[in-house]
């Protein structure tokens, strides 16, 4: 896959603070990218770069095989963390001028002001300003300003922060439809877990350095280490025994999951080259096995992991 | 449409479709012309309170001095005794009291005024004048001079001012210059002021709703910060525009309805002097005849020039700040240097200015670029030599080149800035970010 945005070794410093150390970063053309880490790793700076709000001090970034030039502003959409409109200006006025800045005609702007408008049924804010729309209705008007120049690439910073569920829901559909339509879209997040169904790839940031990068399930692919979650119906005063007798096989720890039925629930990790048919057909002997998957290792704990083992 | 011409006219519109705005621009003629009205009705009833002095005149040289008049009458209580009188004068609540010793040793050191309260300068000096007057004419009587021959003797001068090429001038030409340029000056400080907080606001305003992000990720904060101005600046045209148009538009009003020679109140600015030269009908045309012959396109073309570029220079500091902090309040420690040089160009104005107007001082003062604008806008009235004139506006670009640069560069990194209040070291270090 051709890689729409390429950030090639990026430092930052403000000051004897370094903001960014030598990351590189490759953002898959028609990806969801997930930019993620914790509060104050890097990721808005490193946007503002992408956005060319920044200049960084050293390395190049890419867009579309170019370096980055000022024309690049009308291919980029950014919703920064931060979000703001002109309170005392009409909703019309603004969306138009804020497209315009993007490079739109103003005949243009307003048409495609109106299809979104007509999409999201807002058209009758038009004439309102911003101060007497509530917060979540700003939002929305500020997703058509990020959207509606149809930018090849869409920045998200904690996209869905804000919004009411029914609402991230709606905002998450349009993003979705985007990208079917040939977006590319970087979410970025220090809540890793609201991102991961979305992203199909990702990188960590953490102290001014990516740590890890790639598609998330050869990822996760990688950090999954044979653990599965394992429920076996059998008779409560037997729960002692079998446990006991488990653990002498495997390494195993209590579980945690919803079932109908009071199982036994264990987590087993068996040996790397074990195949879990074994264990499964091991566990039968003990009653009836109702629940049985592969523990998936969440961003978050990889992330946690990762730093860990970084230190 | 350009980048920058879409910021100018939003700004434009952000400034003019505000509602202070109208009422600033509709209102405040109405509040100045009614302020003008109160004071001048003020000092009309001040100057109509009547004042009753009694004279103890035990010399017996003053019975004429002291005669009465619209505001003052005199009550002689010669024969009294200083005592009586004073108790008398007391009683009655009179105003004063003069006392005159008896012809003893020298009469000009010995008289006293006695009051309830300490006289104005302007009785004073008025009760001085008319003893001197007085006691100078018995010495010359004494000395043998014909006070007739005197009287006839007597020559006025009015000094011919003409320069060097021919042109003619006269006091009266010079406070017409001085008011002029005076009032240019000042409306010129003003500008400043009232449009550099503006622009400065909106700075503040955009970080504050957090909308600056989104914009600067379409365009260059430097381009933002100019449009800003810009658009604030024409904003302030239009303002400036509109008072003359409904000055002018008053000013044809009053002149029609109340008969009011239009040129003698607008001569408020000027000196008493003036403005009784201005009523004299001969003055009045004299008067005229001056304000035809001021540089009035000089005038015009200088206060275009040094407004742009006073306020260029001005505004892009405003913006800098308006950057730099989260909320107005944090503003004022950074205020001072832009109210001083302002503060100390309009005293430098209007003391050495109008003191002698090609002086050193002055002559400094209209080239350093802070307070130049003002400074040199005074003195233009007074033709100001071609190469102070071109040293001063070159000055003037260099520097608001220099500060919108700087102020570009701090914009830029204060606008992503927040929560912290920073110092003056801080912005520096900012410059090279």
């Amino acid at each position: 896959m051709n890689a729409l945005l390429t950030v090639d070794t990026v430092s930052k410093n403000f000051g004897n603070f370094t903001a960014l150390n030598g990351v590189s970063v490759a953002v898959p053309e028609g990806s969801i990218f997930g930019l993620l880490g914790p509060n104050g790793a890097g990721k808005t700076t490193l946007i503002r770069i992408i956005n060319q709000i920044t200049m960084p001090d050293t390395g190049t970034v890419t867009l579309d095989g170019e370096p980055l030039q000022p024309k690049h502003i009308a291919d980029i959409g950014y919703m920064p963390e931060e979000r703001g409109l002109y309170k005392s200006m009409k909703v019309g006025e603004q969306v138009l001028y804020l497209a315009q800045l993007k490079g739109l005609n103003k005949a243009e702007a307003k048409k495609r002001a109106k299809y979104w408008f007509d999409k999201l049924d807002i058209g009758a804010w038009w004439g309102k300003k911003i101060q007497e729309l509530s917060k979540g209705q700003a939002q929305k008007i500020q997703f058509v300003v990020t959207v509606m120049h149809h930018p090849k690439l869409l920045i998200f910073d904690e996209p869905f922060s804000g919004f009411d569920p029914i609402n991230a829901n709606l905002i998450k559909d349009e993003i979705l439809q985007l990208r079917e339509e040939g977006a590319t879209v970087i979410f970025s997040t220090h809540r890793m877990e609201s991102v991961e169904e979305l992203c199909d790839h990702i990188a960590l940031i953490h102290k001014s350095n990516k740590i890890l990068d790639g598609e998330i399930n050869t990822i996760k692919r990688a950090y999954k280490n044979n653990t599965f979650d394992v429920g076996v119906l059998m008779e409560p005063s037997a729960f002692a025994k079998a446990e006991t007798a488990l653990s002498q096989q495997f390494s195993c720890s209590p579980a945690s999951f919803k079932s109908l039925n009071d199982e036994l629930k264990l987590r087993i990790k068996i040996a790397d080259d074990a195949a879990p048919n074994e264990l499964l057909s091991h566990l039968q002997q003990y009653g009836q096995v109702n629940h049985f998957t592969e523990v998936i290792p969440s961003v978050n704990d990889i992330f946690i992991q990762t730093v860990n083992q970084s230190i | 449409m350009s980048v920058l011409s879409l910021i100018i006219k939003r700004e434009y519109n952000a400034r003019v479709r505000n509602k202070s705005f109208l009422i600033m621009t509709f209102l405040s003629p109405l509040i100045l012309l009614g302020m003008i009205m109160l004071i001048s009705y003020l000092t009309q009833l001040n100057s109509n309170e009547k004042r009753t002095i009694v004279v103890v005149d035990e010399s017996g040289l003053f019975v004429d001095t002291f005669f009465n008049t619209d505001e003052t009458t005199y009550i002689a209580m010669d024969n009294q005794g200083l005592e009586t009188a004073k108790d008398i004068a007391q009683k009655e609540d009179y105003y004063g009291l003069i006392h005159i010793p008896a012809q003893e040793g020298n009469i000009a050191k010995g008289v006293t005024f006695f009051g309830k309260e300490t006289p104005s300068f302007g009785l004073v000096e008025g009760i001085e004048k008319r003893l001197e007057k007085q006691l100078t004419d018995i010495n010359l009587l004494s000395k043998g001079v014909d006070l007739t021959v005197l009287e006839t003797s007597k020559t006025a001068i009015d000094l011919n001012i003409e320069n060097f090429s021919g042109e003619k001038s006269s006091k009266m030409s010079n406070w017409v210059k001085a008011g002029f340029g005076g009032a240019a000056g000042y409306l010129l400080m003003m500008f400043i002021i009232i449009y550099g907080n503006m622009v400065m606001r909106s700075v503040i305003e955009e970080k504050t709703n957090r909308i600056i992000e989104v914009i600067i990720s379409s365009v260059k904060p430097f381009q933002l910060m100019m449009g800003k101005i810009l658009g604030t600046t024409l904003a302030g045209i239009t303002q400036f525009a509109i008072w003359v148009i409904l000055g002018g538009v008053l000013l044809t009003i009053a002149t029609v309805v109340f008969g009011v020679d239009p040129s003698a109140s607008s001569s408020g600015a000027m000196s008493a002097q003036a403005q009784a030269m201005a009523n004299d009908p001969n003055m009045m045309t004299q008067f005229i005849a001056e304000v035809s012959k001021l540089p009035l396109l000089q005038l015009v073309l200088g206060f275009f020039v040094y407004f742009i570029g006073g306020y260029f220079l001005y505004s892009s500091i405003y913006a800098a700040i308006g950057a730099a902090v989260d909320n107005e309040t944090d503003t004022q420690q950074f205020m001072l240097p832009i109210i001083m040089p302002l503060m100390l160009a309009i005293y430098v104005g209007f003391f050495a200015v109008i003191d002698n107007p090609h002086g050193t001082v002055a002559t400094i003062f209209s080239i350093i670029p802070l307070t130049s604008p003002i400074v040199m806008l005074m003195r233009i009235p007074f033709d100001v030599p071609g190469w102070q004139l071109a040293l001063s506006v070159f000055l003037l670009i260099a520097s608001f080149v220099f500060t919108v640069w700087f102020g570009g560069k701090i914009y830029r990194v204060g606008i992503l800035m927040y929560g912290k209040k920073p110092t003056y070291k801080e912005l520096f270090k900012w410059l090279k970010y």
